[in-house]
């Protein structure tokens, strides 16, 4: 976890509370402004006109503490605090059937991850936010090798929140972990060696390459 | 032709009529019973062949009386429509063989309603007169247009270029009414993302230019005497001149004013300067010339500014329009967009509890005011304040449920537009209001100015008839009619302009305006039997009857639109038409068989408008909705033409139920002659009373409302009647 070789990592290390109180400093009271100018899709929200469709069509839109109609609403509202340390958008599934419904075909989905990721990049995110945990590990596990490595994941995800709560989450998902090897969706090698994709070390380059650009980019916060 | 009426009976045996029913047996009826002189039969009535013989029987052998037991009325009206004759229609097609079954049990029944048609449509022909066209009838190609704003001149220039000569009253010094002060409009061409330039001035410009336009600043109309093709207008001018002209048509564009909230607390005007209307910023802005607009308390420049919609209006709350302006939102978005366009960086909020954006570009407007970065808030205004050197506005947010507040510079208030409709003619102490208070001062026995529909306005029908006052060959355009906003107005003062345009060429023809378009009868009235009940006068829907010294009614034949309502409400029944009267349906009810109590045959009787219902009831036939075969139906004019003597005698003659047809009545009206079916429900209402005089179950006499789309009810409610009236048995009086 200390390799700062990933990405990730250097997003993490740049999202220190300097980046955020810049960003305070810079849009004084114009949150909407922020969000137009430094989120991936962020200059949508301006064009939100508030019917409810997307809230109405979220599937999962009994968890979300305030789903995208009532983000949107409170980006206008200047409620920056309460927006960026939510864990709403973290809670989208990528279903896009917001986006599909949207009459003002605003790409709700992505402007929920570009949410998420500009309150990752700038320390605010809920740090126990369960999808944002497993999104790290995810890209953990993936960016070593090229490849998922389903044992070393399940594990980690397993014993996330301790070693009891492991053992029991490993014990329920038993028949689902047999299944799989059975039918060679997972190797249980993987636990002591996992060969990764073909072309291995094209992808750290590539990751290399993708860290650099963003690290310039992330010099502007 | 012979002064003699010769009726002419033709029975059609196409459409399936000639296997349906049998027509020789028909031809008798029409011979013996309906008295016809001539009863032919043709296989096919309105091809060629088919209407050359009865034109050869009008042209050779001096038939003067057509009846034609074929279709509905309302089918080959051009086949049948013969000149200088009247016609009759007996309708055995959508009448009868398409509303029964095809079966031998039914055969004898679905004659006998044919047979009644036959007979009726004989006995209608007899009491027909082809109507003469009305001789007072004049031409006059002027139009009287009053109100020089966006609809007026619109209204004036269109006039004009279609070869009329128009005159423009306008109360104020200039022409352009309140669109001359506005700085821009809301867009009304593609792509509808920046405000435009009015067109006011060049607008003007044209209109002062037109040789056809006479203009008339700072007068008003001391009164307006007439009818359609002949109205006598005093037009007084401020100076105390008056002049007297005559006109064809009228058209009141006399546009709105901004309502007044400064007497609403919590929208704060006038308690300080940086709190003001739309209209108000109109001008800030014009007189900036499009520059960033400087506050008016201290004339710093503005740099956040909160929009409050719907302010005064949209709430049934005392001293708020209970309605919709429909331009407000709109012109919000335009005047954010005069602070956007000038500095991007100026705060920009309109907060709204629903935005509106009525008109082709609405909705691509409301868009580019968002790409501009204007905030749309959602949220529901309860207080207005100066507040340490600004304006504080507390709201509630409706989208996140919450209490809040918002600190700007400037409040700009959406308050609604009122009409200036003149006076309310069904206010009782209208009579007693001064001349200036009037627009029109028509001399009508109904009141001095257009009748209001709701809010004040002088709406008609808002789909069906838009531009229809009640009072014929005078026309309402613009905000007068109902709230609206420049490109809308430019719209509504063309269509109304056409229809002041038709009302001038029928007016000259003699003809009837809408809906009886081109029709020449017109009322009369036998002054020997009248009582000077006024009934007549107080109940025209369209103020066409005025009054003599003796209190006799005196008919504007032009005002009129043939609907027949003074003929229902007549006591006496000595008002008529040509073509249609108390005897030419009264004698279609004698001229029903009903058969004996023990036949259980029962009779109904069904007066339906040829508006709705009875295209409702052809439609029904259309789709064969089968209805009992003991029905009758006659259609009539309007349900207000409806003479209470009609279901009296009917009643007395034995019939077991009557049915009336009518069209929606009430504010949200449907009624082609807009109170007809009001009064007939009200006259009808009082039925119940002749009833029980009668010892008649009140179920006999039923009224109803019918959409032209009640296809599928209108067979229903037939079949209901016939089984009410097997419920409670056949009526006591035949005989």
């Amino acid at each position: 976890m200390n390799d700062t070789s990933k990405p990730i990592d250097a997003i993490r290390k740049m999202s220190m509370s300097a980046g955020n109180t810049a960003m305070i400093e810079r849009y004084r009271n114009h949150f909407l402004k922020e969000v137009t100018d430094n989120v991936e899709e962020g200059e949508w929200v301006n064009m939100c006109m508030q019917c409810g469709v997307c809230a109405g069509s979220c599937p999962l839109g009994n968890a979300w503490a305030h789903p995208p109609q009532e983000i949107f609403m409170m980006i206008r509202a200047g409620k920056r605090e309460e927006v960026l340390t939510s864990d709403s958008m973290w809670m989208c599934t990528s279903c896009y059937n917001c986006i599909v419904r949207c009459p003002r075909k605003l790409p709700i989905t992505h402007i929920m991850h570009g949410l998420a990721r500009y309150a990752e990049r700038l320390g605010l995110a809920p740090k126990n936010q369960p999808t944002r945990k497993f999104a790290m590990m995810f890209w953990d596990n993936i960016t070593k090798t090229g490849r998922a490595n389903e044992v070393t994941l399940g594990i980690r995800l397993y014993f996330m929140h301790g070693f009891v709560n492991g053992i029991k989450t490993a014990l329920k998902m038993l028949p689902v972990g047999l299944s799989m090897i059975k039918t060679k969706r997972m190797s249980p090698l993987g636990l002591v060696a996992h060969s990764g994709c073909k072309g291995k070390n094209d992808i750290t380059k590539l990751l290399k390459k993708a860290r650099e650009i963003e690290e310039a980019r992330m010099k502007k916060y | 032709m012979a002064d003699e009426k010769k009726i002419g009976a033709y029975l059609c045996k196409g459409c399936g009529l000639g296997d349906r029913l049998d027509i020789s047996a028909l031809k008798v009826v029409a011979e013996r019973e309906g008295k016809a002189a001539i009863v032919r039969e043709h296989d096919f009535l309105c091809d060629a062949s088919g209407v050359a013989m009865i034109q050869a029987d009008i042209d050779t052998q001096g038939v003067n009386r057509v009846a034609i037991a074929a279709c509905s009325r309302r089918a080959k009206t051009e086949a049948f429509g013969f000149a200088n004759v009247a016609v009759s229609r007996a309708n055995l097609r959508e009448g009868v063989i398409w509303v029964r079954p095809d079966t031998d049990e039914n055969r004898e029944t679905t004659q006998e309603m044919a047979t009644d048609y036959v007979r009726m449509a004989c006995v209608e022909a007899k009491f027909m007169n082809p109507p003469d066209a009305n001789k007072a009838a004049t031409y006059n190609r002027q139009l009287l247009v009053v109100g020089g704003g966006v609809s007026g001149l619109t209204s004036a220039i269109e006039a004009a270029r279609a070869g009329y000569n128009v005159t423009i009253v306008e109360k104020g010094a200039e022409l352009g009414g309140i669109a001359a002060q506005l700085y821009r409009q809301v867009p009304e061409h593609s792509p509808y993302s920046d405000p435009q330039d009015t067109g006011v001035a060049e607008l003007i410009n044209a209109v002062s230019n037109h040789k056809n336009i006479t203009v008339h600043t700072r007068s008003s109309i001391a009164e307006t005497d007439g009818a359609p093709g002949r109205f006598v207008v005093q037009i007084a001018a401020e100076s105390g001149t008056s002049e007297t002209k005559t006109f064809g048509a009228i058209l009141q564009a006399t546009g709105f004013t901004a309502h007044d909230i400064s007497h609403l607390p919590v929208y704060g005007y006038k308690t300080s300067p940086d709190i003001i209307t739309q209209f108000e910023l109109e001008q800030l802005t014009k007189a900036a010339g499009g520059d960033i607009i400087k506050r008016p308390s201290d004339g710093k420049q503005v740099a956040s500014v909160a929009f409050v919609q719907c302010a005064g209006q949209r709430s049934e709350q005392e001293g708020h329009l209970s309605y919709c302006s429909g331009h407000c939102c709109s012109t919000s978005i335009k005047q954010a967009m005069y602070f956007k366009n000038a500095n991007p960086a100026i705060d920009t909020n309109i907060i709204y509890t629903d935005l509106r954006t009525p008109g082709a570009g609405g909705e691509d407007f409301y868009r580019s005011g968002q790409h501009k970065g204007v905030t749309f808030t959602k949220g529901q205004v309860t207080s207005v304040k100066a507040e340490g050197g600004g304006v504080s506005v507390k709201f509630k947010d409706l989208i996140l449920n919450e209490d809040t507040e918002e600190k700007v510079d400037l409040v700009v208030l959406a308050n609604g537009m009122v009409p200036n409709s003149g006076l309310n003619i069904d206010d009782p102490t209208s009579a007693e209001k001064p001349k200036s208070a009037s627009i029109l001062n028509l001399t009508y026995r109904q009141g001095r100015d257009l009748p209001q529909l709701k809010y004040g306005f002088n709406d008609s029908h808002f789909i069906c008839f838009p531009y229809e006052t009640r009072r014929t060959g005078i026309y309402a355009a613009g905000p007068v009619r109902r709230p609206m906003d420049i490109a809308q107005t430019k719209e509504d003062a063309t269509g109304a302009t056409l229809k002041a345009i038709q009302a001038i060429e029928n007016a000259a023809l003699g003809r009837a305006a809408h809906p009886r378009s081109g029709d020449l009868s017109f009322p009369s009235f036998k002054k020997e039997g009248c009582t000077q009940c006024k009934r007549c006068t107080v109940e025209c829907p369209f103020g066409a009857i005025d009054e003599d010294a003796q209190r006799f009614p005196v008919f504007n034949e032009s005002r009129c639109r043939r609907c027949g309502t003074c003929m229902g409400a007549c006591p006496v029944r000595v008002i008529s038409f040509e073509n249609y009267s108390v005897d030419s349906v009264g004698q279609q009810i004698k001229n029903i068989d009903i058969p004996e109590e023990f036949d259980e045959k029962p009779r109904i009787l069904m007066l339906a408008c040829e508006n709705d219902a009875y295209p409702a009831l052809d439609m029904a036939a259309m789709n064969r909705q089968e209805y009992s075969a003991f029905v009758r139906v006659i259609p009539v004019r309007c349900l207000g033409s409806v003479n209470l003597i009609w279901i009296t005698d009917a009643l007395n003659s034995g019939f077991d139920g009557v049915m009336m047809m009518g069209c929606k009545k009430g504010d949200n009206y449907q009624c082609h002659f807009v109170k007809g079916s009001e009064l007939a429900h009200m006259r009808m209402s009082k039925v119940d009373d002749t009833l029980k005089t009668l010892s008649l179950e009140t179920e006999r006499v039923v009224t109803h409302e019918i959409a032209i789309t009640d296809i599928h009810r209108l067979p229903q409610l037939i079949n209901e009647m016939a089984s009410t009236i097997l419920r409670i048995g056949m009526s006591p009086l035949k005989f």
